[in-house]
């Protein structure tokens, strides 16, 4: 199958992005370069100067929303997504609204709590639409360690799903980078494998 | 009784148990994690109203803070 195939059939779809920080700005980046058609980005907070070591943003980006700038850096690496941007934090009301009509939900936070809440609302409020969550990541080293698990047809882990983040083990580009591309391969496979009702609405 | 957990048998000496049940005897004390019995996802209330039976299907994800 050509590229050209590929992405005019990713062109279709439309996947939503809860969080734009290391895992969210990396795996949106990865799947507007293979042409997802439309990415829903989600998230409230502002780029630091302390996010560069692994989020996709520049030096001269930190103080905007990440959504705005993710939104910016999309548009420049592929103009042909659409990206629609929510600056809101995401909580168990809002997150159908956001998600709806989205073929793959990445879940892509920081806090574990966040995790949890986000992967209940849309197996119990959006039935039948995969998750692809990104778990275990932080430090550096035992690439191996860092691995990609089906459980069923609506939920998909990447991760080590054993390392936490913390200021002594701190989350940094190459294996944040590893999960959030693992994540987007995931959700290019997902949709790959799909077939899109031209009539559905 | 004998069941699946995360695609592995796993048998038990008792039946039903429930979700909090199960994770003490195979002592999981990890607590952020999600757990599907047979597809569906069981909210952490209903851990313990919540039982397992023969041939069940248990798959459990940890949620690892970092991202």
């Amino acid at each position: 199958m050509k590229f050209s195939e590929i992405k005019n059939h990713l062109a279709l779809f439309r996947v939503g992005i809860a969080g734009a920080g290391g895992l969210g700005s990396n795996c949106a980046v990865a799947l507007a370069r293979c042409g997802v058609g439309t990415l829903v980005l989600s998230d409230f907070d502002v780029i630091e100067p302390a996010n560069l070591n692994r989020q996709y943003y520049f030096t001269n980006q930190v103080g905007m929303f990440k959504t705005t700038a993710l939104k910016d850096n999309i548009a420049r690496i592929n103009p042909d997504i659409t990206v629609i941007a929510h600056t809101e934090k995401l909580n168990e009301s809002n997150i159908f609204e956001i998600f709806e009509g989205c073929d793959v939900v990445v879940e892509a936070f920081d806090k574990d709590e966040m995790k949890e809440m986000l992967i209940e609302t849309v197996q119990t409020k959006m039935p039948g639409t995969p998750v692809v969550v990104g778990s275990g990541l932080a430090g550096w080293g035992k690439s191996n360690r860092i691995s990609y698990r089906k459980i069923d047809e609506t939920l998909y882990v990447c991760g080590d799903e054993s390392t936490v983040a913390g200021d002594e083990f701190p989350p940094m580009a190459p294996r944040v980078g590893m999960v959030a591309n693992m994540q987007a391969n995931t959700v290019v496979e997902i949709l790959m494998k799909k077939t899109k009702d031209y009539f559905q609405t | 009784m004998k069941i699946l957990l995360n695609n592995r048998l796993e048998e038990f000496s008792k039946e039903p148990i429930s979700i909090n049940e199960m994770l003490e005897l195979k002592k999981f004390s990890f607590k952020m994690r999600i757990i599907k019995l047979n597809g569906v996802l069981i909210p952490k209330e209903k851990y313990d109203s919540t039982f397992i039976h023969e041939g069940d299907n248990v798959n459990m994800l940890y949620l690892m803070s970092g991202g």
